[in-house]
């Protein structure tokens, strides 16, 4: 019985709530249970099974919150050693939208530290494993909770995307990941990475499951001067095929693209296939600079995440290592204890970036290239309604594969970076199976679907009807994650 | 290229603090990323107005009311070392 709870989408799990035939606790429990015994290392923090109540719209269903947002009392890590036992003063907006409409916290997941990373290998906290092959990564950085949702370990979850950070895992993972556009939901009590890029958003089972959890997010919030709202707001997906809906491909941006895995090239195949067969038109598109999206990338948000993790210091909160010397030597120890290989990488990376010298060069130039990308995608949306893409160049890669060459681990996020900087919307959603570039087991495809700014709407509703007529069923082996 | 002086002189921007064989690491690391970045060298960006924030928003204002705000206790909860109701640090000459 809990096993067959934990297979129900949470749309699923809400009606037959609202019936009258099913408990929420039952529910909330079931993987709460769950939750405690998995093997998968996807939870940072565990709710007690048979904790607090709920109600509201979201009907007392449990959910997985991204370690990266703050929770009052409950100790918020952010993946990083620096911030261990630390427990915040507040709650961020995002949570306490989806507790006042009656979800209930099941899990704090694991990251990528600082949200740094595209393989959940640079936690501090060990690696997540991907359900689908406990040998394999499951993207990051939210890779707990895309873990958690396709192991069924919570029915939905939140996470944050800066670079593909929600989108990458969920197409390693199987299941649906949404990054809305960019001020469409509060970051207030995000922990900070790259403050012009990083965005919250949904991972579910389903497109409509993804819906419902963004319109309970949204919203302008006071204490976050650049959050706007969607303010034509959210509608739940009706559509049921996709005639007059037309599909921009970029040649250079797509299947054909260097380093795409075969596997993955010949299911985006498949994928336009199925748009024409559901009605919709596919059409050329040109996105000439979205290529260079990761080289402005990887100079703007390791630029910005210097600026962010200054706060790191060892004064107001977190670790303060041990020993004599100055005020300097204090920091300096403090910073280079607490934080891992990565985050260093890129606070020198963005200290270089910014520094007297280099300044124009790089980030001057890289906000121009930025530029160039949000012009490229308001040039092809006079085209077309949606673009798409191959969510991530690869399926699911081995556990270490990457994590020696910094270069080919960023190169992950080839596909998604582009939307990020040009703020827009884009969903993944799962596109079929593929065997690795290396052989073995057929793994998931994730097929990217981006909108224009705020378009939420009708990018749900499409990903909806391609849902529909992909008819992706696959699901890992049961109870891949249970302990 | 950035050499090991180069990543020193970044490391005390950074207040970081890296060890001998992390600095070697970081400067191969750090010059392999740099190559690809700077193949945006190559594009021609003339003109180009630069973007750091890609919401159209102007002006984002608030009443200026007073209202209660976090308690002296509240944050000195989280500190490493709180002491007289601030937070103590290790003098800047030890």
């Amino acid at each position: 019985m809990t096993d067959e709870l934990r297979e129900l989408s949470a749309a699923g799990a809400l009606r037959r709530i609202e019936a009258g035939d099913l408990s929420p606790d039952e529910v909330f429990d079931a993987h709460a249970d769950a939750v405690a015994g998995e093997r998968l290392n996807a939870f940072l923090w565990r709710a007690e099974p048979g904790s607090a109540t709920g109600g509201g719209g979201l009907g007392g269903l449990p959910i997985a919150i991204k370690d990266l947002f703050c929770t009052e009392g409950i100790e918020t890590t952010a993946g990083s050693r620096i911030l261990e036992g630390y427990r915040p003063p507040y709650t961020a907006t995002a949570v306490a939208r989806l507790l006042d409409a009656g979800a209930r916290v099941v899990g704090k997941t694991n990251m990528d530290e600082f949200a740094m990373g595209s393989s959940n290998e640079n936690s501090g906290y060990g690696p997540v494993l991907n359900p689908w092959d406990e040998g394999r990564v499951p993207g990051g950085s939210s890779g707990g909770s895309a873990a958690a949702v396709a192991g069924r370990l919570a029915p939905w979850a939140i996470g944050t995307d800066t670079g593909g950070s929600i989108r990458q895992p969920a197409s390693l993972c199987g299941i649906v990941g949404l990054k809305p556009t960019y001020g469409a939901i509060s970051r207030y009590g995000m922990v900070a990475f790259a403050s012009s890029l990083d965005q919250c958003g949904p991972l579910t089972r389903t497109v409509t499951d993804a819906a419902i959890l963004l319109r309970a997010l949204v919203g302008r919030d006071p204490c976050d001067s650049t959050s706007v709202g969607i303010p034509g707001g959210v509608e739940l997906p009706a559509r049921e095929d996709l005639t007059g809906i037309r599909f921009g491909v970029a040649r250079d941006f797509s299947h054909h693209a260097e380093g795409v895995e075969p596997g993955v090239a010949a299911t985006f195949e498949r994928s336009l296939d199925v748009i024409a067969r559901a009605g919709g038109e596919v059409v050329d598109v040109e996105l000439p600079h979205a290529g260079h999206g990761i080289s402005a990338y990887y100079v703007i948000a390791p630029a910005e995440a210097s600026a962010n993790l200054a706060r790191y210091d060892g004064v107001r909160f977190g670790l303060r290592a041990a020993g004599d010397g100055d005020l300097l030597t204090m920091y300096e120890r403090t910073r280079s204890t607490g934080f891992g290989a990565e985050v260093k990488r890129r606070i020198m990376l963005g200290t270089y970036a910014l520094s007297s010298g280099y300044y124009d060069a790089y980030y001057g130039r890289a906000q121009r290239v930025r530029t160039r990308i949000v012009e490229d995608f308001a040039g092809a949306f006079e085209s077309c309604d949606l673009i798409v893409t191959p969510t991530s160049p690869s399926v699911a890669f081995e556990l270490g594969a990457k994590s020696a060459d910094p270069l080919s681990m960023y190169l992950s996020d080839y596909f998604t970076v582009p939307m990020s900087l040009a703020g827009i919307p884009a969903i993944s959603i799962p596109a079929g199976l593929a065997e690795p570039a290396g052989g073995g087991p057929q793994l998931p495809v994730g097929l990217q679907i981006a909108a224009p700014a705020f378009a939420e709407s009708e990018l749900l509703d499409a990903a909806h009807a391609l849902e529909q007529a992909i008819e992706f069923d696959a699901a890992p082996p049961r109870g891949a994650g249970d302990g | 290229m950035i050499d090991r002086e180069q990543v020193l002189h970044v490391a005390r921007l950074a207040r970081l603090e890296l060890g001998d064989d992390e600095i070697e690491r970081m400067a191969s690391e750090l010059s392999g990323i740099l190559d690809h970045v700077e193949r945006i060298g190559e594009l021609d960006l003339d003109g180009v107005e630069p973007t750091s924030h890609v919401v159209a928003l102007e002006n984002v204002l608030r009443p200026d009311q007073p209202r209660p705000s976090l308690s002296r206790e509240r944050a000195l909860e989280q500190a490493p070392d709180p002491a007289d109701g601030g937070f103590r640090v290790p003098s800047p000459q030890a």
